[in-house]
């Protein structure tokens, strides 16, 4: 996608992260994580509460102090320096501003640490307000804005001192949707204007694909992928990334090679997958609603069964449970032969016309479908 | 009907604690303005000549002068103490251990004055601070630090440490923090904890009994040697300036506390 990229400010910082681990007591809450954050790039943090992601932010900004492993931020080690020597701005989901200070004062906070010039400081709080798009409120208090208005102020605090890395931890997660949408948009726009290296924490996998440049999704501590939006979404490493990024239909069975992929057999179905699993392990399919195709059965045949449907593909035998009506789409929802729930999305010029209560069969090419190593704790989060 | 006369009896009540409360203390302003020689009540004419006569004795005009500077001393060193004190205790990540400090340094508050005094006394005696200017400071620094201590912690505990982490962030070392972030956000409780250290040693008796000298005598000493050796009404000239003195302080710290309540 083209972007009209504007001369960006600053150059980012990389961020290396190795093997990095913090325990608190006797709990580890980041176990070994390592990652690289290329200059510039626009990188989440997204797992659910208690992941670990805050953490290994907290580690970055040096609010915690790293148990094991190794920070780097443009090749030199920042693990023993305070955070208040880092030079890396932090945006709070609580806005974190000093509220007896006007919001001038409080974006010329930073610069008055490093003993920045009167002069200066006032053309760079102004650039900095105008950035964030609230000129004429430099003289108010915290207090006297809404919620959106004092998360503009505590971005512009952290980025008036052009930091090469500018951390986020759950910036939007006390605005309400609408103002939450809207300043996604704005924080891709600063980041453009910036160039400053964003890390960013959400729990909210829209957010994520809305903003990064790739996607780091924490589970348990660990990191369970790191890729583009679209790498995790249709390559997903792990069942886990699957059920946290986008919605998807789950078949699990029992994996046998065959050609190049496997076969997949479950309670009613044998279908076909791509790539391979461990053998012995049981294994699950991971195909996205899109992927799949409902063909209604006539009235009279006895189904097309596991092996009819479109030739090549794969075919299951379902029943249609609901339809949800989304106005460009809609979502059915239908009940696979061992009675695991699937999900179908059937885009408005192309709908097969089933009703809730009617059977059908489910198609896809096998190469749509994902096939992973099965995780039976999976479902514990996600119910 | 009914409602309205327990209502009306719940005022009188009311009315009769409160004045029961502060007749005994308002009783020395009419005294304090009489024009005879001795503590009659109530006066039966009036005159400001015991304020002329307290001005114009050197003892009294010395003992005020005393009072004052060891209780701006002490509120400056009750109020650097207590604040240190008031951020270790909430910051103390062992609770147990902060709660077994807390009770150590409210103790003064509790323990009898008399108890304090006669320990002090002694030490003083031993140490040869009785009668001392540090002597005074350090006796009634004692007394005051828990006012402090209480006073700065509950500032403390509805400050957001969180906007500590903010100014590290922001490039600026604990120190910087400390003076730019959160000395400003508890300085009411901080100077509401002072006022109430000054008012502490500006009207301390006991301690201030034992280890008085006769080169350094406070008001309120003072007034009780005056009480005992002749009963003219300068006594009570001096008690109503303490009162008003007193008053104002103590106003003043409690409008403070109650601001910064009200911001919350």
């Amino acid at each position: 996608m083209p972007v009209d990229r504007t001369t960006p400010a600053v150059k980012g910082a990389r961020i290396d992260l190795r093997g990095m681990t913090k325990r608190f007591g006797g709990s580890v809450a980041v176990d070994d994580v390592t990652l690289t954050v290329e200059p510039g790039e626009f990188m989440t943090f997204l797992g659910p509460s208690g992941s670990g992601k805050t953490t290994t932010l907290n580690m970055i900004a040096g609010f915690t102090d790293i148990t094991a492993g190794t920070l780097e931020i443009d090749d030199r080690p920042v693990g023993d320096t305070p955070a208040h020597k880092r030079d890396i701005g932090v945006v709070f989901q609580h806005y974190a501003l000093f509220p007896h200070m006007t919001v001038a004062e409080n974006i010329a906070f930073p610069l008055r640490q490093r003993k920045i010039s009167k002069d200066e400081r006032r053309r760079l709080v102004a650039a900095a307000l105008e950035t964030v798009q609230l000129p004429g409120h430099a003289a108010r208090y915290p207090g006297e804005l809404s919620g959106g208005q004092q998360q503009r102020v505590a971005l512009a605090r952290a980025i008036v001192f052009s930091p090469r890395v500018l951390l986020m931890d759950e910036p939007l997660g006390a605005l309400d949707r609408k103002l939450r949408e809207f300043l996604q948009l704005e924080i891709k726009r600063i980041h453009r204007e910036v160039g400053s290296t964003f890390v960013f924490v959400t729990h909210d996998q829209e957010e994520a694909l809305i903003l990064s440049d790739r996607i780091a999704v924490f589970n348990n501590a660990k990191i369970e992928q790191v890729g583009t939006a679209h790498e995790l979404y249709e390559r997903p490493a792990t069942l886990f990334v699957a059920r946290f990024l986008g919605e998807s239909t789950i078949l699990r069975g029992a994996a046998r090679p065959e050609g190049a992929g496997s076969t997949l057999t479950g309670d009613g179905f044998a279908v076909r997958a791509p790539g391979r699993v461990d053998a012995g392990r049981d294994a699950a399919l991971v195909v996205r609603p899109e992927r799949l195709r409902l063909i209604p059965d006539e009235p009279g045949s006895a189904g097309r069964g596991a092996s009819g449907g479109t030739p090549g593909g794969n075919a299951v035998p379902v029943t249609v449970l609901e339809e949800i009506y989304l106005g460009a789409a809609r979502k059915l929802e239908v009940v696979l032969p061992g009675g695991a729930r699937g999900l179908v999305r059937e885009q408005a010029g192309a709908l097969s016309g089933l009703r809730a209560g009617d059977r059908a069969t489910l198609t896809w090419h096998p190469d749509d479908g994902v096939l992973l190593p099965d995780d039976p704790t999976i479902e514990r989060i996600f119910t | 009907m009914s409602a309205r006369l327990a209502r009306a009896a719940l005022w009188v009540t009311g009315v009769l604690v409160a004045a029961w409360l502060v007749a005994p203390t308002l009783v020395v302003i009419p005294l304090s303005f009489t024009d005879k020689v001795s503590l009659t009540f109530p006066p039966t004419g009036w005159s400001t000549r015991w304020y002329a006569n307290f001005f114009g004795d050197p003892a009294w005009v010395a003992a005020l002068a005393n009072s004052l500077l060891v209780g701006v001393l002490v509120a400056v060193v009750a109020t650097v103490l207590g604040t240190a004190a008031a951020f270790g205790l909430t910051r103390w990540t062992s609770r147990r251990g902060a709660a077994a400090a807390s009770v150590l340094l409210l103790a003064p508050m509790i323990v009898p004055g008399i108890i304090v005094a006669i320990g002090v006394y002694a030490v003083f005696l031993k140490f040869q601070l009785a009668g001392s200017l540090a002597g005074f400071v350090a006796a009634h620094t004692v007394l005051a630090l828990p006012f402090v201590v209480v006073s700065v912690t509950a500032s403390l505990q509805t400050f957001d440490v969180r906007l500590e982490t903010a100014a590290a962030s922001l490039g600026a070392g604990r120190l910087a923090t400390f003076r730019r972030v959160t000395l400003p956000l508890i300085m009411p409780g901080v100077v509401s904890g002072a006022l109430f250290a000054f008012v502490t040693s500006f009207d301390e008796v006991v301690v201030s009994l034992f280890i008085q000298s006769p080169s350094l005598v406070t008001l309120p000493v003072q007034m009780y040697s005056s009480v005992t050796r002749e009963t003219d009404p300068t006594l009570a000239a001096a008690a109503t300036m303490i009162l008003a003195l007193t008053t104002v302080l103590v106003t003043g710290g409690l409008a403070l506390s109650s601001r910064r309540n009200r911001a919350r």
